[in-house]
C-alpha cells in the first residue's frame, strides 16, 4: 500500500517490538526454565512447556521441582539465614544494586514478560517493571532504617513463596523485596505459565552479589507448589485463588508457620451521578481491561447512579470499541492475549453460561489464531447472578445500578470478597464518606489501580489478609524478637466442698448487655486450690457464640465512635475497677491458689489505662506515593474479634485484648479463663456500670477445646485470637477457612505480646487513595 | 527506500460538513459538566505510551499533520514580504524530492493564519491553491477592545478576504461565571462572521481550572462555534494534553448531544513531529476519524513544520535531517 493510500486511511498500523533479544536470551539458556538453588542454577529438565499466550508457540520447557528439590533450596536458605539478618546496611546495597541491575535490563525484561503472560508491551515496560524496580529501591531503604526503625523485630526466617502469572516479576518483586529487606531468606515459586522473567531475576541477583542461598527459586506448578507449603519453612506468602489459599490455611493449620494470603476479588467500580463521566470510562479501561481484566483487584463490578446509567453506558460502548487488541509486543495494542488456553475456556464458560441481563462485546478486530477474548460489558445483573459473586479473571465487566449513596455501598459490600473498591465523584464530602464504609482494603477515588510500594495493598475478608508495601507489608515479614516458652495447660482446681456461701451464684454469660443463661442450661462448679467451691460458672455452647456474635455484629456503630468516647469509656471502666480492686484481687487469689492478685489487678488498671490512651492516637498515615495525591493507610477496626482469653491471668488475659479491640473500635467477644473464669464473670459488673454499649464486651465462660472449633467456624467472625492453653491452635486455623478469617494463636507457646501487637492485629490497614488537583 | 512511481494527488476530498447553527443557551447542561484535573492528566500523560505509529504509517499521519497546519505569523514585526513568504511555504511545504520519494504530490497546508492586516497580501498569494486565509479578531490576543470595534473587525477581515476568523473569548466572562454574557457574545462573532468559518480561541491558559475549560468549550459551541482553540499563543500555557483531552471530549458530547461536528485546534507550543502525531491518535481515538481532516482538525503552529520534514527526509533516506536542509517559512 502507498504512502498515499495510507495518508487517506489513517490506521495506526502494526509497531512491534522486536522479541529476538528475549528469544535468543532462552536459547542462549538451554531454552528450559529451571530451578535457582543455593546460588547456581540447577539441572534443567523439560517437564513442561511455557508458551506464548499470542501465538501458541513453545517458548521453553519448564523444570517441574520434586519435594526434594524444593527440601535442597530450603536448606540452602536455611543454611543462609543467620548470616543474611545480621546485617541490614548490607541488604540494603544489595537490594539497591538488584534495582539498578533491573533498571539495566529494563527491556528485556518487560519483552520477556510480555512473551510468557501475554500482557501488552505497553504494560509491561511502562507500569509491571518500573512498580518492580521501585519495590526494591523502597525496601532497600527499609533494610537500611530496620535496625532503627524496628529494634523489637526481627525476620522470620525462610519464606516459602508462590506467586502467580498475572504480574509474574511484580508479584516476584512484592514478595521478595520485603523478605530479603528484613533479613529472610526466600524460597520462591514462578506460576507455571510465566517463570521466564523470575530467571533473568536469578541472574540478576548473581550479579547483584545477593550470597548464595539468600534467594532459591523452584520452578514447577501447584504440586510444587505444595511441596513448599509442606517444607520446613517459617512462613509462607502466596498470591493466587481463593480455593488454593484456603487450602494452603488448612495444610498449614497448627504448624506454627506464619501465612500471608492475598487472594481473588470481585471489587467494586462506583460512579456517581456527579462524576466525570469520560474520565470515569477511561479509569475503567485501566480497572477491568487492563491486563485483560486478569488482575485480582481489577474493577469488575460497575455499580453506577441509575441517573446517568444509559449514559455512561453508551459512552463504555463507545471507548471499548475503540479498544485495539491483539499482538501483545505490538505497542499500539490496549488488550493482549490471555494468559492460557485454559483460563479461556474458562471465562468463556462463564460467560456463557449467564443469561441474565445484556453482553455486549467491545466491536474491535479480533486477532486471529491465539489466546484472545474480546472486552465485555454485562448490563443488567442483579446482584444474585453468579457473575456478579464470582471472579471471572477476565476482561468481563458486570454492571448494575444504584440509586443512593447507601445503597451504593449495600451493593458494593454485597460480596465475600474484599480486596479493592473504585469511587467516582467530584463531590469530596460523598468520597470521603464512602470511601471508609467499603468493606475493601485499598480504595481509590477518581482513579484506579494505582499502586506503589509505599501504599499497602491487601484485603479483607475472603480476599485474604496480609499487606504488602509500607511499613504494614513489613509486618509480614518480622516477628517479635521476644522468644516464647512453652505453654503447658492450666488445669482448673477440683474439689467437692459446696461452698461456703448461703445463696447460690451461678455466673451467666453476658452477651448484648445483659446477662444470659446459656443455651444448653448446663453449668460448672470452681473450686479453690483447696477444693472449696468458689462458685458456678456457665458453660457455653455454640448457640451462645451465635447469639453473641449477632448481638457483636449488631453494634457496629461502636466502630464508627470517635477515639475520645472509647478512651473514655475505658478510663471509666479502669474507674469501676479500682473501686473494686480487693475485692478483684482476692478472687483471682482465691482462684489460683497464688498471691499475685493485687498486682494483677494493678496490671489491668494501667492496661485498661494503656488502651484507653492509644484510643485516640494509634494513627494511620499519609504515604508519600509517587502521583499528585495522597495514599491514607487508615487504620480501621477488624470487627467482631473473638478471643480465647489466656488462663493462668484471669483478669489481665481478658482485659487485655478487650481493651486493645475496643480501643480500636472492634466488638469482642471473650473467651474466659477456662479454669479461672469468675474474674471475667465479676468483670461483667464493671461492664455494666461503665456504659459499654450493648454488644460492644460479651463474655463466654466453658471448655475453649469446645469453644474454638465453633468460634473459628464462624463465618460472621472476623478474627480470632488465641492465648489459651488448651490447644486450639490448629483446629482455629483450620476451622477458620470459611471466611478466612484472620487469626492470632499461640501455637503452644508463651509469648510477651506488647500493646503495639495486640493493637496491630485489631486493626485493618485500608489504603485510600486521593489523586488531586483542579 | 520509497520510491513508488504513481504520483497521487492527495487533495483531500471536499467533505460537505453542515456548519454548526448553534443552539440556545442551555445552563443546565453546562453547569453539570465535569472534567477531573487528575484523572485527566493521568490519562494525557499515559496516552503518547498507548499509541505508536510506525514507518510508512507515520509518514502518511506527519503528511496528514501537514495538511492540518495552520501555517501562522503573528507578529508585531511581520511585513507583507514576510507573510507572501509563509505563503509560499504553504503552498509548497515539502521539498520536492522527499515529496517525490514519498509518492504524494499536492501537499499544502491547512490555512494561513495572519493579523487583519496581512489578509490581503496571503489572499493574493494562495490565489489558486484553495490555501484559506485565517484571520485573528476581535481585538486579539486580549479581546479587551470595545466590543463594537471586535464586531467592527471581525467584519472588515470578512470583508478583506479572509475565509476564517479566530476570535478570543472574554476570560472575564468565564473566570466571572457570566455564561450568558459568554454566549451572547459568542452569538454575536458567529453573525458577524458570515460565511467566514469562526474559532473560538478559548486562552485556556488563563481559565483557571479544566472545568472552566470544559464549560466554555460548550458554551462556545452551543453558540455556534464552527472550531474550538486553546490558545492565541500568547499566554504562558498554551496548548497541552489535558486542555485537548477535555476540550475534544467537549465536542464529542456536542455531537453526540446535536449531531454536529465541531472541529478542534490545539495552538501554541506543539512544535515537535512526535507531538504531532500523539495529537493525531488523540483525535482518531476520542473523536474517530472523521475528525482527522483539516476541516475539524488544525494545528496552529509555525515551527511544528520544519520538525515535520526533518522526520520525513529521515523517514525517506534513513539519515537523520538538519533544520536548515528545509525551506524557511
Amino acid at each position: 500500500m502507498s504512502i498515499s493510500e495510507r495518508l487517506d486511511k489513517m490506521d495506526y498500523g502494526p509497531a512491534p517490538e522486536s522479541a529476538a533479544e528475549a528469544l535468543e536470551w532462552i536459547e542462549s539458556r538451554g531454552g528450559i526454565a529451571g530451578h535457582f538453588i543455593d546460588g547456581t542454577f540447577g539441572i534443567l529438565r523439560d517437564d513442561m512447556t511455557l508458551n506464548n499466550p499470542a501465538t501458541g508457540e513453545r517458548l521453553a520447557g519448564l523444570t517441574k521441582g520434586t519435594a526434594d528439590e524444593v527440601a535442597s533450596a530450603v536448606k540452602a536458605a536455611r543454611k543462609a539465614q543467620p548470616e543474611w539478618a545480621k546485617d541490614g546496611a548490607a541488604r540494603a546495597r544489595v537490594l539497591y544494586a538488584i534495582a539498578r541491575l533491573m533498571q539495566k535490563h529494563a527491556r528485556l525484561l518487560a519483552v520477556m514478560e510480555t512473551l510468557d503472560n501475554g500482557k501488552p508491551i505497553r504494560e509491561s515496560r511502562d507500569i509491571d517493571i518500573p512498580l518492580t524496580i521501585r519495590h526494591f529501591y523502597y525496601h532497600a531503604g527499609m533494610a537500611q532504617l530496620m535496625e532503627d526503625e524496628m529494634p523489637s523485630r526481627e525476620a522470620i526466617g525462610v519464606c516459602g513463596q508462590i506467586v502467580p502469572w498475572n504480574f509474574p516479576l511484580l508479584m516476584l518483586a512484592w514478595k521478595i523485596a520485603p523478605a530479603l529487606a528484613m533479613g529472610n531468606t526466600v524460597v520462591l515459586k514462578p506460576a507455571e505459565y510465566t517463570t521466564l522473567t523470575a530467571m533473568i531475576f536469578a541472574e540478576i541477583c548473581q550479579e547483584a552479589g545477593v550470597p548464595a542461598g539468600v534467594v532459591n527459586i523452584v520452578t514447577g506448578d501447584g504440586e510444587t507448589g505444595q511441596h513448599i507449603v509442606d517444607a520446613d519453612v517459617d512462613k509462607i506468602a502466596f498470591t493466587g485463588s481463593t480455593a488454593v489459599g484456603r487450602r494452603i490455611r488448612k495444610t498449614t493449620a497448627g504448624s506454627g508457620k506464619a501465612l500471608t494470603l492475598e487472594l481473588g476479588g470481585k471489587s467494586p467500580y462506583i460512579v456517581f451521578d456527579d462524576a466525570d463521566l469520560d474520565s470515569a470510562v477511561e479509569g475503567l479501561v485501566d480497572a477491568i481491561w487492563f491486563n485483560q481484566g486478569q488482575v485480582c483487584c481489577a474493577g469488575s463490578r460497575l455499580l453506577v447512579q441509575e441517573s446517568v446509567a444509559e449514559r455512561f453506558y453508551a459512552k463504555l460502548k463507545r471507548r471499548m470499541d475503540g479498544l485495539r487488541i491483539g499482538n501483545p509486543l505490538d505497542k499500539c495494542i490496549d488488550v493482549g492475549a490471555i494468559v492460557d488456553p485454559i483460563q479461556l475456556a474458562q471465562i468463556t464458560k462463564m460467560v456463557s453460561e449467564n443469561s441474565e441481563g445484556e453482553t455486549y462485546h467491545a466491536a474491535c478486530d479480533m486477532p486471529e489464531g491465539g489466546c484472545y477474548y474480546p472486552p465485555t460489558l454485562i448490563t443488567g445483573l442483579s446482584p444474585s447472578a453468579a457473575l456478579m459473586q464470582e471472579e471471572i479473571f477476565g476482561p468481563v465487566l458486570c454492571a448494575t445500578t444504584f440509586r443512593t449513596p447507601a445503597e451504593a455501598v449495600q451493593l458494593a459490600n454485597n460480596t465475600r470478597y474484599g480486596l479493592a473498591a473504585t469511587v467516582w465523584t467530584e463531590n469530596v464530602n460523598l468520597a470521603l464518606d464512602i470511601a471508609p464504609k467499603l468493606v475493601a482494603g485499598v480504595v481509590w477515588v477518581n482513579a484506579t489501580n494505582l499502586f506503589d510500594a509505599a501504599a499497602p495493598f491487601g484485603g479483607v475478608r475472603e480476599s485474604g489478609f496480609g499487606r504488602e508495601g509500607g511499613l504494614e507489608g513489613l509486618m509480614a515479614y518480622t516477628k517479635p524478637k521476644a522468644k516464647g516458652k512453652a505453654l503447658s495447660k492450666v488445669e482448673a482446681f477440683t474439689g467437692s466442698d459446696a461452698g461456703s456461701d448461703p445463696i447460690d451464684r451461678t455466673a451467666k454469660l453476658y452477651i448484648g448487655g445483659k446477662q444470659a443463661r446459656p443455651d444448653g442450661g448446663y453449668s460448672k462448679a470452681v473450686y479453690s486450690k483447696k477444693g472449696e467451691k468458689l462458685g458456678d460458672v456457665s458453660l457455653a455452647n455454640r448457640k451462645d457464640i451465635r447469639n453473641a456474635v449477632e448481638v457483636a455484629q449488631g453494634a457496629n456503630a461502636w466502630g464508627k465512635t470517635t477515639g475520645h468516647l472509647r478512651a473514655q469509656i475505658l478510663y471509666y471502666m479502669a474507674e469501676n475497677l479500682s473501686a473494686r480492686a480487693s475485692e478483684f484481687a482476692k478472687r483471682i487469689d482465691a482462684m489460683t491458689g497464688k498471691n499475685g492478685g493485687k498486682a494483677e489487678v494493678e496490671a489491668s488498671l494501667n492496661a485498661l489505662f494503656t488502651y484507653a490512651a492509644w484510643a485516640d492516637k494509634w494513627d494511620g498515615a499519609a504515604r508519600g506515593v509517587p502521583i499528585k495525591g495522597i495514599a491514607l493507610a487508615m487504620k480501621e477496626p477488624v470487627g467482631v474479634i473473638a478471643a480465647l482469653c489466656s488462663d493462668d491471668m484471669p483478669l489481665l488475659g481478658l482485659v487485655k485484648p478487650m481493651g486493645a479491640s475496643m480501643a480500636m473500635g472492634n466488638r469482642c467477644i471473650l473467651a474466659a479463663s477456662e479454669p479461672f473464669p469468675l474474674a471475667a464473670t465479676d468483670f461483667i459488673q464493671v461492664l455494666e456500670t461503665s456504659d459499654v454499649p450493648a454488644g460492644v464486651v460479651n463474655i463466654l465462660t466453658g471448655s475453649h477445646i469446645e469453644l474454638a472449633p465453633h468460634i473459628a467456624a464462624h463465618n460472621d467472625v472476623d478474627a480470632v485470637w488465641s492465648q489459651s492453653s488448651s490447644s486450639v491452635s490448629a483446629v482455629i486455623e483450620a476451622n477458620s477457612t470459611g471466611n478466612l478469617k484472620r487469626t492470632w494463636v499461640n501455637n503452644g507457646q508463651s509469648v510477651e505480646i506488647t500493646t503495639r501487637d495486640y493493637l496491630s492485629a485489631a486493626t485493618e490497614t485500608k489504603t485510600v487513595w486521593v489523586p488531586y488537583g483542579e | 527506500m520509497t520510491t513508488q512511481t504513481a504520483q497521487t494527488t492527495t487533495h483531500l476530498p471536499q467533505t460537505i460538513e453542515p456548519r454548526n447553527p448553534g443552539m440556545d443557551l442551555d445552563l443546565s447542561w453546562v453547569r453539570s459538566v465535569q472534567a477531573n484535573t487528575s484523572a485527566i492528566e493521568r490519562r494525557a500523560k499515559t496516552l503518547p505510551g498507548r499509541r505508536s505509529v510506525k514507518k510508512d504509517y507515520q509518514a502518511a499521519w506527519l503528511l496528514r499533520a501537514i495538511q492540518c497546519i495552520d501555517l501562522t505569523t503573528l507578529s508585531g514585526d511581520d511585513t507583507s514580504e514576510r507573510v507572501r513568504r509563509l505563503c509560499a511555504k504553504a503552498r509548497t511545504p515539502l521539498r520536492a524530492d522527499i515529496a517525490e520519494a514519498l509518492g504524494v504530490s499536492g501537499i499544502q497546508t491547512g490555512a494561513i493564519c495572519v493579523y487583519h492586516d496581512m489578509i490581503e497580501t496571503a489572499v493574493d498569494a494562495l490565489a489558486g491553491s484553495g490555501i484559506p486565509v485565517a484571520a485573528v479578531s476581535t481585538g486579539f490576543p486580549a479581546g479587551l477592545s470595545p466590543f463594537h470595534l471586535r464586531i467592527a473587525e471581525i467584519e472588515e477581515s470578512v470583508k478583506a478576504g479572509a475565509a476564517e476568523i479566530d476570535i478570543v473569548i472574554s476570560r472575564r466572562h468565564v473566570l466571572s461565571g457570566d455564561w450568558q454574557a459568554l454566549y451572547d457574545e459568542m452569538r454575536a462573532f458567529r453573525a458577524s462572521c458570515g460565511d467566514a468559518h469562526v474559532k473560538a480561541i478559548l486562552a485556556t491558559g488563563e481559565l483557571g481550572t479544566l472545568r472552566n475549560v470544559a464549560r466554555a468549550s460548550l458554551i462556545c459551541m452551543m453558540a455556534g462555534a464552527d472550531f474550538i482553540k486553546t490558545s492565541t499563543g500568547k499566554e504562558s500555557v498554551n496548548a497541552t494534553l489535558p486542555v485537548s483531552l477535555v476540550m475534544i471530549r467537549a465536542i464529542r458530547d456536542y455531537h453526540e448531544r446535536t449531531g454536529y461536528r465541531v472541529g478542534y485546534k490545539p495552538a501554541g507550543g506543539i512544535s515537535k513531529a512526535k507531538d504531532a502525531l500523539v495529537y493525531l491518535a488523540l483525535m482518531k481515538d476520542e473523536l474517530g476519524d472523521r475528525w482527522l481532516q483539516p476541516d475539524l482538525f488544525r494545528f496552529g503552529a509555525s515551527s511544528l513544520l520544519n520538525d515535520i520534514e526533518r522526520q520525513l527526509e529521515h523517514h525517506v533516506t534513513g539519515a537523520y535531517s538538519a533544520g536548515y536542509r528545509h525551506a524557511l517559512a
